[in-house]
């Protein structure tokens, strides 16, 4: 019984922490729909620069409280301050793009802050001095509890409650309030919108900084750290419902005090158990545990996007130019080369099949990877325990994606917004998680070893071809589904669904099969995938792929066809060549990214679009 | 080509022909080295240092055979499908010789399956996992370091010594974790069949929630712990460990902590008497060892850590075999020459063997207690525990193995 109770307030420190990351996301998130990704880079950098002030303090303060305590308030304000200029000189410019573009400019601040980090602080953990006079421990029910977990049960509490002081006492909080409610008319209403977007960033920022430095005394310092906490603070944030402060707090006791008790009964539910628990509540509770539907907005970033017309003559001269140069590539190309351009391809149509249900869809997926990794788990399963031949898996693949699409479609398609987003996203880690531990079936992180193509298609240049008329088939086809019935079905659901249910269009059908059709695609490319590479691991549907996905879309411009095209060879062939050409490839990528945003907030492929229409 | 040209030498070549002979014979050796210096930057810069140190004494002892040794270095940033890549282009574009490194588990086995595949020799330095040399072991791999399965049984020796009678075992949620703690399981209840275990934790790799672990550990209350986490996990747990008084009282036996690696981050928190696989290496000091710690410290002034060492003895081992092919890099014959092949390692304890029957070299570890000196962790009473001595008979591992 004792256990039990120790226990609990186990899982109470461990909720004060996550929470104290959730919170800032949850308020930046609630006035600016930003969906930033760089909350997990404050919360190192909070960490790190903490680090730094207290094991540098001055001969007087060194070790003592208000040297300690200072450093930590002193990086939590500087965490602040990043995140403002963070906000000025990137985030203000682009809140006018379409949704979730910022996500792809706090990604590219990800790959710069992981660089800078290194270059600073070095590649080794480093170990924070514990807090005076809460170093020890105290004896509770016959146990000891350290003192420092107790100070942060309380601290949990403490912010939320002076942060309700501060939404609901002050003239800042309430219009803070009222812009997560409804910002365009906050702003009609003669409110400096710019003002009041850049506080609530420092204070959102500040609090990541707080939630990492505050760890000092507990963890160590080390550059994973952004990664790691990044997702679980959306799920908190998912889970008690965008922009609630009460719901964060709530999701993280929820997901702490699981987690405590979960590890006792099974202790490898660690890996899954944030996105099962996710997974249920929004199954349930479409808007999370206290969030509310959000007013329709109206700002241009909701502007329905531009018609699709036919074709311009150009591009389809343009493509047809590519089309013959990549036919002709493998007489002119090194098998590298090739197996480089065979990459690419399979990206294009990964990246195709996610736009088919981001754009015309409207729905955006967080979790794309699960199809993609199901096709090339259907494709390497059957290789490895019925020896099936090459076609056989490539056939297959598309089957068990469609198979995961129907089944995870029809739970997600009923979702809008974020929230189907990162149903999505629980749905992969759960697909994820059966890859990594069913060990007799799938290899485990080890993987599947020993899928390489059949004789006929071992040489580079026919598996080249394979793959050209497959993925760029492929990509026709869900091209030429846009622009037939169902497609303007789709897209009529996107721009109102209401109108478009009352003229007899059955929105929820239209979505699931567009799901579907989205997965089979990705299954396809999957499959493709498993072939080319020769082995397949959990990591083909983990997080980083279904990121890569969403930054391919993004980067090439969700409101033009062409744009996953575009967006997965410059994505990808930019990552191809600079691993090879420097070790900062993470700087230099995530300077290219955030000035492509800066440049091209419509994407890469809407940019030559608008220079076109000009 | 150098045959050519030797052989116009011994006809009695023109002076013409002397500067083509000696452009071949300084012909450089290309080895690509795929690892995951991004992800791992902590385990690997000492790597690099190490590998670094090593090829500059090959070439500077004039190389093999009068051919400089040239490395192309390439991050995988931890995706085996990147891995893969580089591993392409490096044989396609870079024409290396042969391919080497990995650090995990995972993209050592691509690494593996790709060399198999392209005929390609493969000489993983880190990867622990048993399945690159037994399940999935294949013709053109070579694994440098103790598996799992050795450090388990070296860890078991000492282990089974203990009276405790009640196990509990941490280790992270993946392959690594899981097959240390099932090797341990099955070797320790062969070695002393009325051990229990009876409790186990699996915190997901980086993200452990010590206290709640360290918390359900206690609950089971054992006689001792089988620990297999490591950075980031191993000083979180270690933390609250320690203020909660888990490792009062118990004995701890703990895998890869006495490595520098994992053992100076802890600083003056490193743990006491915990009985530990690692490297001792400010108090080794053999003639081969001191020398190569010297070299090391002038070169990059800083102390060796283990993955220099991997990546030291890599590269003599590779430097080992040209010499045995007489600078030949065709793939058969340099796979050939690794079956068997001995060469030296930075520990300065004679020479180290790749096993023909499994491609697994017998390099050990050291294993010993952890204990505080100056401030910070450090390993005492440890001995070198030699691969050779840990291995399982030669028909069990011909049942563990593919045989072609």
């Amino acid at each position: 019984m004792e256990d039990l109770l120790i226990q609990a307030l186990n899982g109470l420190a461990s909720a004060s922490s996550l929470f104290l990351v959730a919170s800032g996301l949850t308020v930046i998130f609630g006035v600016s729909r930003i969906v930033n990704f760089a909350h997990g880079s404050l919360y190192m950098l909070g960490a790190y620069v903490g680090w730094s002030l207290v094991t540098q303090l001055p001969e007087g303060l060194a070790g003592t409280s208000v040297g300690f305590w200072g450093s930590i308030l002193l990086a939590a304000l500087i965490v602040g301050a990043i995140g403002m200029v963070i906000e000025v000189l990137l985030l203000r410019r682009i809140y006018e793009a379409p949704e979730l573009f910022q996500l792809l400019a706090t990604f590219g601040v990800v790959l710069v802050v992981q660089d800078v980090a290194l270059l600073i602080w070095g590649p080794q953990d480093l170990l924070g001095p514990r807090a005076p006079l809460l170093r020890g421990s105290t004896e509770m029910l016959g146990v000891r509890f350290p003192r420092y977990e107790l100070f942060l049960i309380i601290v949990g509490p403490v912010v939320l409650g002076l942060l309700w002081l501060l939404f609901h006492r002050t003239r800042w909080g309430t219009l803070v309030r009222a812009a997560t409610q409804d910002r365009e008319m906050v702003s009609a209403l003669g409110v400096d919108q710019r003002r009041l977007f850049t506080s609530v960033f420092f204070l959102g920022a500040m609090l990541a900084g707080l939630g990492g430095t505050l760890q000092l005394p507990r963890e160590s310092v080390n550059l994973q750290m952004d990664l790691a906490i990044i997702t679980e603070a959306f799920v908190v944030v998912v889970v008690g419902g965008l922009g609630s402060l009460p719901g964060a707090f709530l999701a993280a006791l929820l997901i702490g005090e699981l987690h405590a008790f979960g590890i006792l009964i099974l202790p490898r539910i660690t890996l899954v158990l944030v996105f099962l628990v996710m997974a249920i509540v929004l199954v349930a509770r479409p808007h999370g545990l206290l969030g509310r539907a959000s007013a329709p907005s109206r700002g241009a970033a909701a502007a329905p996007d531009p018609p699709i017309g036919p074709t311009p003559r150009p591009l389809i001269v343009a493509g047809a130019i590519a089309l013959a140069l990549l036919i002709a590539a493998p007489l002119l190309l090194r098998d590298y080369e090739i197996s480089v351009l065979t990459e690419l391809l399979i990206f294009v149509l990964f990246a195709a099949s996610l736009h088919f249900i981001m754009g015309p869809g409207g729905m955006a997926s967080f979790g794309h990877a699960a199809y993609f990794g199901a096709g090339a788990y259907g494709a390497a399963l059957l290789a490895k325990h019925l020896g099936a031949p090459m076609l056989l898996g490539l056939a297959a693949a598309p089957a068990l994606a469609g198979l995961l699409g129907i089944a995870f479609g029809w739970f997600c398609v009923r979702l809008s917004g974020v929230y189907s987003a990162m149903l999505t996203l629980a749905f992969a880690q759960i697909a994820w998680s059966v890859a990594f531990q069913w060990v007799e079936v799938t290899g485990g992180d080890n993987g599947i070893l020993g899928v390489w193509p059949d004789g006929w298609a071992r040489d580079k240049s026919v598996f080249f071809y394979l793959t050209l008329v497959l993925c760029i088939g492929a990509s026709l086809m869900l091209r030429r589904a846009v622009r037939a019935p169902f497609g303007y079905a789709l897209r009529a659901g996107r721009d109102n669904a209401l109108r478009a249910e009352a003229i007899g269009i059955d929105g929820f059908r239209i979505r699931w099969l567009a799901f579907t059709v989205a997965a089979v695609a990705a299954g396809i490319a999957g499959g493709l995938f498993a072939y080319s590479k020769g082995s397949v691991f959990p990591s083909t549907l983990g997080i980083p792929r279904s990121v890569d996905a969403l930054l391919m879309v993004l980067l090439g411009g969700v409101q033009t066809l062409s744009g996953p095209i575009v967006g997965a060879l410059a994505f990808a062939g930019l990552q191809e060549q600079l691993m090879r050409a420097t070790e900062l490839w993470r700087l230099i990528m995530g300077s290219v990214i955030i000035a492509l945003v800066l440049f091209f907030p419509q994407g890469l492929a809407g940019a030559v679009q608008k220079a076109w229409g000009k | 080509m150098v045959g050519f040209d030797r052989r116009t030498l011994l006809a009695g070549g023109t002076a013409l022909a002397m500067p083509r002979i000696v452009h071949a014979q300084g012909d450089v050796i290309r080895i690509g080295e795929v690892n995951s210096y991004t992800s791992q930057p902590a385990f690997l810069a000492p790597y690099r240092n190490g590998w670094i140190l090593a090829i500059e004494q090959v070439n500077a002892g004039g190389g093999v055979n009068g051919r400089r040794l040239e490395t192309i270095f390439r991050d995988d940033a931890g995706r085996p499908e990147d891995a893969v890549r580089h591993a392409g282009e490096l044989i396609n574009s870079e024409r290396v010789a042969l391919l080497a490194g990995g650090f995990l588990s995972n993209v050592g086995l691509a690494l593996g399956d790709f060399a198999n595949q392209n005929k390609k020799l493969f000489v993983a330095s880190e990867p622990l996992t048993d399945a690159l040399v037994w399940a999935r072991g294949n013709r053109y791999t070579f694994r440098l370091r103790p598996s799992t399965y050795m450090q388990a049984a070296m860890l078991v020796e000492e282990a089974a010594k203990l009276p405790a009678r009640r196990w509990a075992t941490v280790a992270p949620n993946y392959e690594y974790g899981q097959s240390a703690v099932r090797w341990f399981k099955e070797l320790l209840t062969r070695a002393k069949p009325d051990v229990t275990f009876v409790g186990e934790q699996f915190p997901a790799l980086g993200r452990i929630d010590a206290g709640a672990t360290v918390q359900a550990l206690a609950s089971t209350t054992p006689d001792a712990i089988f620990n297999v986490t490591f950075g980031a996990d191993l000083t979180n747990f270690v933390r609250q460990g320690n203020t909660r008084g888990l490792f009062e009282r118990r004995r701890i036996v703990s895998m890869l902590t006495g490595e520098p690696e994992y053992l100076l981050p802890l600083g003056d928190e490193a743990p006491e008497n915990w009985i530990v696989t690692g490297y001792p290496w400010e108090d080794l000091n053999t003639p081969g060892h001191t020398a190569f710690r010297d070299a090391y410290r002038a070169r990059f002034n800083e102390a060796p850590r283990l993955g220099s060492v991997v990546a030291f003895d890599t590269v003599s081992a590779i430097a080992a075999m040209l010499r045995k092919t007489g600078a030949d890099t065709e793939t058969e014959k340099m796979v050939d020459a690794m079956r068997g092949l001995t060469f030296p390692t930075a520990f300065g304890t004679g020479d180290v063997t790749f096993r023909p029957i499994d491609h697994q070299s017998t390099l050990g570890a050291y294993v010993g207690r952890t204990a505080l000196r100056n401030g910070r962790g450090t390993m005492v009473d440890w001995r070198y525990a030699d691969g050779a001595a840990y291995l399982p008979a030669d028909d069990v591992v011909r049942t563990l193995r593919p045989q072609s």
